[in-house]
Formats: structure tokens, sequence, C-alpha cells
């Protein structure tokens, strides 16, 4: 499924504690357009709490998530 | 009992609270411990990240953990000076609250977060900076421990204020915190 989406950024997030991956996130998001698609890379365990809690207060969309060993890609749509 | 009437007064009511309560997070930082001022920064700086608005005001022991080290503070009486020398110069001086056995469980502390890369108090207080998080630093406690605003740390967003601005800002926020 993860092949089909069209990815506009990629961020490696990897390494990066709390809270930057949000704080990066963020901050990415807010230069894109509504309806791209990003990918953020992280090895942040706590990130499967953190981005799911972002968006939904942002008001953006998780729509995939692929995880590969320690690391975990997070598919966020941006929608507004 | 006129219901239109009651409706209208309840629809202004909500409006008002409505109106009245930003997304925005107020902070009192009161302890100058390495760990509380992680804690506070590490909140702030995701806080930004969660959309909100960031107030912190800096209070009491907290007040120098915002020197800088590099500054001097001019024409200092004798308490000012005996504060100025006994308090820690600065982010970089401040000590852990529990395990600092005389400053070995600080430095530990400090390299275990080197290690594991997580950021610094350092870091993370320039990227407060940037992330455009306000510092408020309380004028009576720079006063009563005799600090002088330019021995202070340079911060884009930073004012000397009273607890009156504090309370503005609090009542406007949605959370209110004390650390």
């Amino acid at each position: 499924m993860a092949d089909d989406i069209k990815v506009d950024v990629t961020m490696d997030l990897k390494g990066l504690k709390c809270p930057l991956p949000v704080v990066k996130v963020s901050q990415q998001v807010k230069k894109m357009q509504v309806g791209q698609v990003l990918v953020a890379e992280t090895t942040d365990p706590g990130a499967h709490a953190d981005f799911p809690a972002w968006a939904k207060t942002s008001g953006n969309e998780i729509i995939n998530i692929v995880k590969e060993g320690d690391a975990s890609k997070f598919f966020i749509k941006k929608l507004k | 009992m006129d219901i239109q009437k009651a409706l209208s007064d309840l629809q202004a009511q909500m409006q008002e609270l409505r109106d009245g309560t930003q997304n925005k997070l107020s902070m009192v930082v009161f302890s100058g411990d390495l760990d509380r001022l992680l804690a506070s920064f590490v909140i702030a700086n995701g806080a930004v990240a969660m959309g909100m608005e960031v107030v912190m005001f800096f209070t009491f022991w907290a007040t120098p953990a915002l020197r800088d080290k590099k500054k001097k503070g001019k024409g200092k009486d004798f308490f000012g000076k005996m504060f100025g020398f006994m308090l820690p110069k600065g982010p970089s001086k401040v000590t852990l609250s529990k395990m600092n056995m005389g400053g070995m469980g600080t430095g530990m502390m400090k390299y275990l977060m080197k290690k594991k890369n997580i950021q610094s108090l350092d870091e993370m207080i320039a990227l407060a900076g940037e992330l455009g998080v306000k510092m408020y630093v309380c004028e009576m406690s720079m006063d009563l421990m005799g600090l002088k605003h330019e021995e202070m740390i340079d911060y884009p967003d930073l004012q000397f204020v009273g607890v009156a601005k504090f309370l503005e800002e609090a009542g406007s926020s949605k959370i209110q915190l004390f650390i």
C-alpha cells in the first residue's frame, strides 16, 4: 500500500529525541501545501503516541505507518 | 421568564468564554534545577509543535538560570555581588535536584544526554527562541537577587515584567503550569 502513495517530502529524523520529531514535522508541514504528503522516518519509540496526538491536534492525518526494524515511517497528509 | 432572552444571554456568555481562552500555554518556571528546566523546555517546544502559543514566566530560582556566563552586571551592591557569586551563572551551570553528588551526578547526566542525542538545555533554549516562545522574567526576582538586565542571555523575545502581566497571559490560556 505504501508504494501507491505519492510522497512530496521525506524527512530523516532518526536519532532525534522528544520533542524534536514533532517540532521538526510541524515546522515542515507548515511549509507544505494542503493535500501534500510528508514521510517522517524516526527511531523515537514515543513517536507512535506523539505523531497521532500531534496529527489529531493540528488537524492533519497519518495515512500510513511502516515499521522497518527500529525505525518507523509515518506518512502524514496535510489537511489544513 | 423570557426564554428568548435567556438563550441569547447564554449565547453571549458562551462566546465570551470562547474568545477569552486562546490556544496558549502559560508556564511559571520557579525552579532553577536542571531537571525541571529541561522538562519546562521540552513541554514548551512540544507545545509550539502542537500549534500553541507559549509563554514562560521565570521567577525566583529560575531567574539566575537565564544569566549569560560571558556577561557581567554593573553597579551591584554587596548582597547583589554575593548572590551573583553563589547562584548558578546561566543554563550550563544549573544542577540536578537529585543525585547531584557535588556535580558528579549532573556531569554524568549531561554525558548521558549527549550520548543519547538529547538536546542540552542551551540547545533547547535556542530552539525555543527560534520557535517564538515568549520569555517573561520576573522583575522582582531580578531586583531581589541583585541581577541586572544586561547580564541575561540574548533571547529574541525576552521581557522583564511583573506578576500582572503573567496573570493576564495565564487567564487567557488553555493550560497553566507551575514548574
